[in-house]
């Protein structure tokens, strides 16, 4: 207690900072760092959930790196992040700025944006899985047959099989991006687009003057937000792939789908811990490049 | 559903009250643990059972614990070793052998469970829980294929009887095939999709009938990159590619074509029974797995089964194996047959007059006497390389050789890597 007594106000107050973030410290701790560490102890062992853990050294990352399918995953997760990012971003920018200046049932509009982002991805992904089928179930196919026009496969062809998931995966992304957009679209001044103005400027020249590098804050915020998003992709691919996760040929299968296919139907957790690792990795550098990319320039 | 859940909740009532006075009644009461996964008609059966056996055995009481499917691995390999958790416990028959492994249950007493008197009581599938001199687990209810067909469309069709062979098969396809203006499917004469239960056929069915025999050595060794291999993918491929009589998930899942009345036939598990007596307006029969070219019949079964944990010491010990033996007799396998309705495990029990000639369980049943189990090391995997073998085939334009020595390859790898551990 006299320890406490000699100490300074300052001090006093940081002893009692620390008193109350202990609790927070302590949970993330437990339930955070330790399983984060334990994974990445487990990527270098061998472990089937029963019996022992056995250490296999770096047994696990040469057998992924020497495994065809683990690029053909690592091609699709960056193919979800290439096409998905720029796409919805583009798509949510314009719907935002057109979207603001629309006074006529402004709310409504707005909220019908928003409600796919408070669906449930599992409801959303089998409606659209059934969107997808061919003849004689399928919306879009039943649609197409109708004017004679052949079907499309979707679902079932290696090439289009991606794009149609991730279209599902960015409808449902699409509203909260336009809300951020908005809010970042009303926080720029009135003042800068009254001397614009006044200036006469072209409405291009607004937009590309001062819109976008007044936004610059709410689109950092959004790539990397939505890049991360996109690289742990997950319940859409899994709930339109159920039968064959991650096909045909895993030409929709994203690196997380991988990691559970391992850890929970083939019951190789050192393996999946392994793939885990690899993702970590991911995330961590793609984040920081954007990170510095866009807000240094 | 509603009645279903009143009887649910009275019988959880019933056991609980029969626990709880048990429980006070007798001091050298023993109380061992069971443990299954969560689905409704099982535990209902179960509850059924640890009723009568308690009946039977006023001393002994059994508590069920279930979890769900996800998670029922992982909280039993973590409480045995701890000693807690069940002392019989159920797990599926292919995974055995990590079990046994890592040392979460121990072999059945063979003063009780005599393994000769096994293998004459039970069909001959259950070996594959025989490990060296003694069993490990066994089985209250096994699950085989049959035919499903759709009668109205039989009838339309002018189809008198289910196909009984590969010929008559293909006949009877093409004859249920409904094509649109467009030459689009709008029903198929049989499902194909090598996601539901296909690959099983084909493995254990198609490749036996056309004269193979689908692995060697303990099923550690692949043996369909042959001739007869090719044969029996190439009757399967062949199915769409040819007689354009299927297309792989149509409607999304076989099952689902077959319930909405869009596939003529489609071959399924004897747990696909009752989701399909639940819908209306359906009629269908259930046939015997269409013979081979020579008249071979064959099946494939597979099954849960019951083991006594590493944990269960002395009087639990002996508790839990009178347990195994209710959950093995009879009387258990009936009542597991008329509440879950899987097969019964023994001749003795499935083979009685009512089971045979049953309309429904009777095909499923007399497929038991000829049924395989393959043993697989990680079903899932080993299904895939055979979902992508077709698909290399169908979207890619792949030769069918080709494709079948590459499924071979694969197939392989995954069993060497299982078991050079």
């Amino acid at each position: 207690m006299r320890f406490y007594n000699n100490l300074t106000i300052s001090q006093k107050q940081i002893v009692w900072a620390w008193i109350f973030l202990a609790l927070p410290v302590l949970f993330y701790v437990v339930i955070r760092f330790y399983p984060t560490a334990n994974a990445f102890v487990l990527s270098f062992q061998e472990w089937n959930l029963l019996g022992d853990r056995k250490y296999v050294g770096l047994e696990n990352y040469t057998r992924l790196f020497s495994d065809p399918v683990f690029w053909k995953v690592f091609k699709n997760t960056f193919m979800y992040l290439i096409l998905g990012t720029p796409v919805s971003l583009v798509l949510s920018f314009i719907i935002a700025y057109h979207l603001d200046k629309v006074r006529f049932m402004h709310g409504t509009i707005r909220a019908l944006y928003f409600l796919p982002f408070m669906t449930s991805a599992v409801a959303m992904a089998w409606v659209w899985r059934w969107f997808y089928q061919p003849v004689p179930i399928g919306v879009f196919n039943n649609f197409l047959a109708s004017f004679g026009i052949s079907q499309i496969e979707f679902l079932s062809s290696t090439t289009n099989a991606l794009p149609s998931v991730l279209a599902c995966a960015v409808w449902a992304g699409l509203g909260f991006q336009v809300i951020i957009f908005m809010a970042g679209l009303r926080a720029i001044p009135q003042s800068y687009y009254e001397a614009a103005r006044i200036d006469g400027v072209s409405t291009w020249t607004v937009l590309s003057e001062i819109t976008i590098p007044l936004l610059k804050p709410t689109i950092v915020f959004l790539v990397v937000f939505s890049s991360i998003g996109f690289l742990r992709i997950f319940d859409q691919v899994f709930n339109m792939t159920t039968n064959n996760p991650g096909g045909p040929l895993n030409s929709t299968k994203p690196l997380v789908l991988l990691i559970y296919d391992t850890a929970f139907n083939g019951f190789n957790m050192g393996y999946a811990a392994a793939q885990t690792v690899v993702l970590f990795t991911i995330l961590l550098v793609v984040s920081l490049i954007q990170l510095r990319l866009l807000k240094d320039s | 559903m509603k009645l279903n859940r009143l009887r649910t909740f009275m019988m959880g009532a019933a056991t609980a009250a029969m626990t709880m006075a048990s429980g006070a009644g007798s001091a050298s009461a023993v109380e061992i643990e069971y443990w299954q996964y969560f689905f409704e008609a099982r535990v209902d059966a179960m509850d059924k059972l640890i009723e009568n056996f308690e009946a039977a055995n006023p001393d002994i009481t059994v508590k069920m614990t279930h979890f769900p499917y996800d998670s029922y691995r992982t909280k039993v390999a973590a409480a045995i070793p701890a000693g807690q958790g069940p002392d019989v416990v159920q797990l599926f028959y292919g995974w055995l052998n990590d079990y046994v492994e890592a040392e979460l249950i121990q072999p059945l007493p063979a003063d009780t469970f005599p393994p000769e008197k096994i293998e004459e009581e039970f069909f001959p599938m259950v070996k594959a829980m025989r490990m060296g001199d003694s069993y490990w687990a066994l089985p209250t209810a096994v699950r085989s294929l049959a035919l499903f067909y759709n009668e109205r469309m039989f009838d339309e069709a002018g189809i008198e009887n289910p196909p009984a062979n590969l010929d008559e098969f293909v006949e009877a396809a093409k004859k249920l095939t409904k094509k649109d203006g467009a030459g689009n499917l709008t029903a198929v004469g049989i499902t194909t999709g090598m996601t539901a239960q296909d690959h099983h056929w084909i493995r254990e069915v198609l490749i036996r009938q056309f004269g193979g025999e689908p692995y060697l050595d303990d099923y550690k060794k692949v043996n369909y990159n042959n001739e007869a291999g090719l044969k029996a993918f190439g009757f399967y491929n062949d199915l769409q590619a040819k007689h354009g009589v299927t297309k792989a998930a149509f409607m999304d899942e076989p099952q689902a074509a077959f319930k909405a009345g869009r596939a003529g036939m489609h071959i399924d598990g004897s747990f696909r029974i009752g989701a399909l007596e639940s819908v209306r307006g359906l009629k269908w029969g259930v046939a015997e797995l269409p013979a081979g070219p020579d008249g071979t019949k064959s099946n494939y079964s597979s099954y849960w089964v019951n083991a006594i944990t590493s944990k269960a010491e002395g009087e639990k010990f002996d508790a839990a194996v009178k347990f195994m033996e209710y959950l093995t007799s009879d009387e258990a396998m009936q009542i597991w047959l008329e509440t879950v309705g899987e097969l019964p495990a023994k001749p003795s029990a499935a083979m009685t007059d009512e089971n045979v000639n049953h309309p429904v369980y009777g095909p499923f049943i007399k497929g038991l006497e000829y049924a395989k189990t393959t043993v697989f090391a990680n079903e899932s995997a080993q299904r895939q390389t055979m979902v992508d073998m077709m698909q290399r085939i169908e979207l890619q334009g792949q030769a069918l050789e080709e494709s079948v020595s590459q499924a071979a390859g694969e197939e392989q790898k995954i069993l060497d890597e299982y078991y050079q551990k």
